[in-house]
């Protein structure tokens, strides 16, 4: 196995404070990684950093063993999806066709490619609506084809469910784990929901205070929880 | 009456450019006060936003003592052409259009930034889609702008001189006409300056809401 994306002794400072130190992170190709931890454990800063949305001030991130890319090059070949849908004031087929377009893609073909995505989230029939009249579910969904359609190599999502009502959730959960099956994209999935985490990830990373205390496989961490504080962790989430 | 209908259009034209000018000057300045990181840039941010209040008469007696003939500009031989108006117009307008494209940029939500550059974007293409987003606050930027030249009396007077078909415009009109007890001659005036006001605004506003319900 190739790593898609490998991170090593990464530190990150946010207002002189280090919130993020990870000796060692690899993402294998294929595989969704959820990231799981509580408030303030540096998730969205890890997320932001391997998006380069943010700025390292020591390591590497290499992506398919190289770290020479250029910051635009490198972001045109992952897709972000956060915990607001952020859609723009235009229709959910603009906006679902929008990274496209940033990258060229005539129009003609980005709707084709948009269309063909926002089918394949259910929301096909929303086309032609204004992204300003949709539901929380509705906005996710148009969120994530918006990211599907460019075909990432890296999917990146930073609790893109927390917002929605449990049934919308766990609707969104099961159609987004068949996706990430049929396209087999890599993914890193950030969330504080240890039952989500288990559900679609195939590893776990418990984050803690900026690291990375434990990773494995979802079963594997609950089952042996590395340190106290990992076990704390699981155990008051769990209970 | 006949000299109704130039006196508008110079009214419309030295406005409309000196607008227009702002705009160019505007939208840029305003976008990286709005998203820039850099020292100084709330204290600009509140000298622009001072500027926006600026008093016509004060920026009139500024450029006329740069145009003067004897002044630091005076070799342009500007001072009493729509020229003049038109700079001074834009000093005063500038400010407003900067100031309101700050404000209508920085109440986007600042993650639409990430989420763009995060789906691909460029640094223009980015800002072309938050423009686009502010595309409503933008147009109101640029109405405000149109309105506070228009209106103004003080500066056009100063620096234009109100020379009969040179640079009379209907502000300058309507302050001589008064002065002469000409009430007729200034009512008509002021239609004239109300109806076109109304209709540059109008149009802003259509293409303002095209495609709202
Ligand atoms: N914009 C910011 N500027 C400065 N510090 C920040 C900023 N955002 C977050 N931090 C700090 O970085 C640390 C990690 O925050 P981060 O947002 O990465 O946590 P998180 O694990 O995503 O938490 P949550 O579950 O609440 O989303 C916190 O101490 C936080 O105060
Ligand atoms: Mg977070």
């Amino acid at each position: 196995m190739t790593a898609l994306i490998e991170v090593r002794d990464l530190l990150v400072r946010r207002e002189k404070q280090t919130v993020l130190e990870i000796e060692h992170l690899a993402v294998q190709k294929g595989e969704v990684l959820a990231v799981v931890g509580p408030n303030g454990a540096g998730k969205s800063t890890l997320f932001l950093t391997l998006a380069r949305l943010l700025k390292h001030e020591r390591g590497t991130i290499h992506f398919n063993g190289t770290d020479s890319m250029s910051t635009l090059e490198y972001r045109r070949r992952i897709a972000l999806v956060l915990q607001e849908p952020l859609l723009l004031d235009a229709s959910v087929r603009e906006n679902a066709a929008i990274g496209l377009g940033f990258r060229g893609i005539p129009r003609v073909d980005s709707d084709r490619r948009a269309g063909h995505w926002l089918e394949r989230m259910g929301v096909a029939h929303l086309a032609d609506r204004s992204a300003r009249r949709l539901s929380g579910g509705e906005s996710q969904r148009v969120s994530l084809a918006r990211a599907f359609v460019l075909e990432p190599e890296l999917l990146l999502l930073d609790e893109p469910f927390t917002a929605l009502d449990s049934p919308t959730r766990a609707r969104l959960l099961e159609d987004l784990k068949a996706v990430l099956a049929e396209t087999s994209t890599t993914t890193i999935f950030i969330t504080h929901d240890l039952r989500e985490a288990e559900r679609l990830g195939t590893r776990m990373a418990v984050m803690l205070n900026g690291r990375v205390h434990q990773m494995g496989e979802p079963r594997e961490v609950f089952a042996h929880p590395a340190d106290a504080q990992v076990a704390e962790f699981l155990g008051t989430t769990l209970g | 009456m006949a000299d109704l209908f130039p006196i508008t259009l110079l009214s419309l034209q030295v406005s409309i450019l000196a607008t227009l000018i702002s705009l160019l000057i505007g939208l840029p300045l305003g976008t990286i006060l709005a998203l820039g990181k850099f020292p100084g840039r709330s204290f600009l941010l509140s000298i622009v936003n001072t500027g926006m209040a600026l008093p016509p008469v004060v920026v009139g007696l500024f450029v006329a003592m740069m145009l003067w003939r004897s002044g630091p500009l005076g070799d342009l031989r500007l001072i009493y052409t729509p020229a003049a108006i038109i700079i001074a117009q834009t000093i005063i307008s500038a400010p407003v259009v900067t100031g309101l494209t700050a404000a209508a940029l920085q109440q986007l939500n600042p993650r639409l930034r990430l989420q763009l550059y995060g789906l691909g974007a460029s640094r223009a293409q980015m800002v072309l889609s938050l423009w686009r987003e502010a595309r409503l606050p933008l147009l109101a930027a640029l109405m405000a702008g149109f309105g506070s030249v228009i209106s103004e009396v003080g500066a056009s007077m100063m620096v234009g001189g109100n020379i009969r078909g040179q640079t009379r415009v209907l502000t300058t009109a309507i302050v001589l006409e008064t002065s002469k007890g000409e009430f007729e001659r200034a009512i008509a005036l002021s239609a004239f300056l109300l109806t076109i006001t109304f209709l540059v605004n109008w149009a802003l506003t259509v293409i303002q809401q095209r495609g709202r319900s």
